[in-house]
């Protein structure tokens, strides 16, 4: 049995943080998973519904393949600069931190802008979340209308998560002076995420819907 | 600074210049990615290639973007075991039935004719 001279100066002994990281940090931790979990049981139901119907596969290469490639970019290019502001707001250098998380916050409307007019374009074919536009239903014949429900959720989702994250950039940029560098960092692991998340979205969902008609 | 902060900010870790290859790394394999689409592969093929380059772009994004490479290892082992065993655990109960699904929906024809009395 150990005695308390050993127990103390251990990491789960009490009075430490055993793993290194705040309780604010844990906690987005621990929300990433949680909101990992949803986004998984988001793509596994699109899988399935896919994998048991016909699916129609209705993006061309240029321009919808070339526009959410673009989105990609953007998205990749905004946790650059997330991960920058970090850098600069470990070094202390407030001011440089705040225009990268500004500049990540841009990246971020640029992306939900992009993506706003993906959907329009869709929509304006005569997508909805339970409708196939006739020209799908005619080329795709018994294709499941379900398309643009999983399509709408879960880009819906995810752009709900993009929007959040500006908004939430856009508050810590104006109290990056008050802020400790543990809290820049939370929020640079929220975008992270939301950009990681985009990782699967973009090949699940336009890579593997490519028409392949010419 | 307080005890609590130096237990907290000791671990950041990481120069610019890796950030930036990271970068590189991760608009190549989306490239890499693009290209499958465009020269057409098979789905199922492109199904395994791209999760795969997927898998590698979330792992680099997670490991040194969000810097858990540079944190302890028991807070690794709280957070990504956990979620690949779960994500696993669905995958294993929803996949292989989504295929029994689109069997009872679309049978495939009889090999051999059914014999009439």
């Amino acid at each position: 049995m150990a005695t308390e001279a050993q127990v103390i100066p251990s990491d789960w002994g009490g009075g430490r943080l055993p793993y290194r990281v705040g309780h604010r940090k844990l906690g987005m931790w621990l929300f990433i998973m949680s909101d990992s979990l949803t986004f998984s049981a988001l793509l596994i139901a699109y899988a399935y519904a896919r994998a048991s119907n016909v699916w129609p596969t209705p993006f061309k290469f240029y321009p919808s393949i070339i526009f959410s490639s673009v989105m990609t970019l953007v998205l990749l290019s905004s946790s650059l600069t997330m991960v920058m502001a970090v850098s600069a707001s470990a070094r202390a250098q407030k001011s440089t931190a705040r225009k990268w998380i500004l500049a990540t916050a841009l990246l971020g409307v640029t992306f939900i802008v992009l993506h706003m007019i993906e959907w329009r374009h869709l929509i304006t074919e005569g997508l909805t979340p339970f409708k196939l536009p006739a020209e799908w239903a005619e080329k795709w014949p018994g294709a499941s209308p379900l398309f643009g429900a999983t399509f709408f959720g879960i880009t819906g989702m995810h752009m709900f998560h993009v929007a959040t994250g500006c908004i939430y950039l856009l508050i810590v940029s104006g109290r990056v002076n008050k802020l400790k560098h543990e809290d820049v960092e939370i929020s640079g692991l929220y975008w992270h995420f939301v950009d990681l998340v985009w990782m699967f979205v973009f090949p699940m969902i336009y890579l593997l819907s490519i028409d392949m008609t010419k | 600074m307080t005890e609590h902060a130096m237990e907290t900010e000791e671990h950041f870790a990481g120069s610019n210049k890796l950030f930036f290859s990271i970068w590189v790394w991760l608009l190549l394999l989306t490239g890499f990615e693009v290209f499958l689409g465009y020269i057409q592969l098979p789905v199922v093929y492109m199904l395994v290639i791209l999760m795969g380059a997927s898998i590698i772009k979330a792992a680099l994004i997670v490991a040194y973007f969000m810097h858990l490479r540079f944190e302890r290892l028991p807070l690794v082992l709280t957070i990504v075991p956990a979620l690949v065993i779960c994500i696993c655990l669905m995958l294993l109960v929803f996949f292989p039935d989504s295929f029994r699904s689109r069997a009872l929906r679309s049978p495939a024809p009889a090999t051999t004719p059914i014999e009439k009395p």
